[in-house]
């Protein structure tokens, strides 16, 4: 019964949304599969047994946290500091469970799992469509297609990586930190978000000598300041009720900050 | 790996908290309106993080510096991507670069 109403619904993904669409989604996987291959083969080669990697990526299901606890753990740092430190780069899933329509991650035991595939990929492509129908089918393509390709790619790269010995002599050591400026490079075209990243990986690399290994990523947040610093006094109550207060006060942050 | 029980447990705390993230929102939606400007806070935080791991991976070693060949792999990565080099096109110029200039004696 339940394998009949999967059919089904594959099916329906496949009616609703157009080629274009779909071949999007599966470059994406194809994507997320690479970077699962490079995830896998690091985590093993900075000294983790397979199964670390393979039971986070189906467990936890979102390449930037998992890279980030497996390289604070791998450089010596506490695990718990590693998940806290990981849980605060996931805690963007709050606000795309806002963003998203109800409906979208299904409804009773499907939602189980339509929630557990909410990652950035699945959210952007079924926001980017235009009614519920298509919004659902495009999250569960994206979804499902990640949930397959990101472990697949994570103990596909683990075997390749224990193959491996020498890491250093291949420049593995350089992939990850270039793995995760790849994810991250498009938030960084933004001047303030440059501005304030800048800072905290100053801070970073500066506490580093001084500091147990994971703490100095987690001090880097202070530079959050750089962003949350109060908005320009008001002239008057009125206009600090106005309907966008965000607005204003950002531009004149960044012209202050010019 | 030194204390697997402490890494599991490390392991259940984020699989659990991440799952919790996704629902809350969900469960939130209807009740309350999320300010934008705290949810732009959440993302910038995000990309503090993980440039401060960028840094902190790429320039030390332990507590010490890590040497010239791997920071240089990243720095040809990071123009590459910002010049929007397909993924995998950066991420093996990091490698490929490194793994050079070891070749050619840089540390």
């Amino acid at each position: 019964m339940v394998w009949v109403f999967k059919i089904y619904f594959m099916r329906s993904i496949w009616r609703t949304l157009d080629r274009r669409v779909l071949a999007d989604v599966g470059l994406t996987c194809v994507a997320v599969f690479f970077i699962g291959l490079s995830y896998g083969a690091i985590a093993v080669a900075s000294g983790f047994p397979l199964w670390v990697p393979a039971a986070l990526s189906v467990l936890v299901l979102a390449g930037a946290s998992e890279f980030l606890f497996v390289g604070i753990v791998a450089t010596g740092g506490s695990p718990i500091a590693a998940a806290l430190a990981g849980l605060l780069v996931n805690s963007r899933h709050l606000p795309y469970g806002l963003a998203l329509p109800p409906g979208v991650t299904g409804r009773r035991w499907a939602r189980l799992l339509g929630t557990h595939v909410m990652n950035d990929e699945s959210v952007v492509f079924a926001l980017a469509q235009p009614d519920q129908p298509r919004q659902r089918a495009a999250y569960w393509a994206c979804g499902l297609g990640v949930l397959a390709c990101w472990p697949g790619g994570a103990v596909l790269g683990g075997l390749i990586g224990s193959a491996v010995h020498d890491t250093s002599a291949f420049g593995l050591d350089a992939m990850f930190p270039a793995v995760i400026l790849a994810l991250i490079v498009k938030d960084l075209r933004d001047a303030r978000t440059l501005r304030a990243a800048l800072a905290g990986a100053a801070v970073a690399l500066v506490a580093t000598p001084f500091l147990p290994a994971g703490l100095p990523v987690l001090l880097a947040l202070t530079a959050l300041l750089l962003l949350v610093r109060a908005p320009a006094p008001a002239p008057s109550p009125e206009t600090s009720t106005s309907t966008s207060p965000g607005q204003e006060p950002a531009a004149a942050e960044v012209r202050a900050a010019r | 790996m030194k204390d697997g029980a402490l890494v599991v447990a490390g392991m259940a705390t984020l699989s659990a908290g991440t799952y919790a993230f996704r629902l809350s929102g969900q469960a939130l939606r209807a009740r309350i309106t999320f300010p934008p400007r705290a949810a732009k806070l959440l993302e910038a935080a995000a990309v503090i993080l993980l440039a401060a791991l960028v840094a902190t991976t790429a320039l030390t070693e332990g507590h010490g510096f890590s040497g010239f060949a791997r920071p240089a792999g990243v720095l040809v990565a990071g123009v590459l991507a910002w010049r929007k080099a397909p993924f995998l096109v950066v991420v093996l110029a990091a490698a490929v670069v490194t793994a050079l200039l070891r070749i050619l004696g840089v540390a």
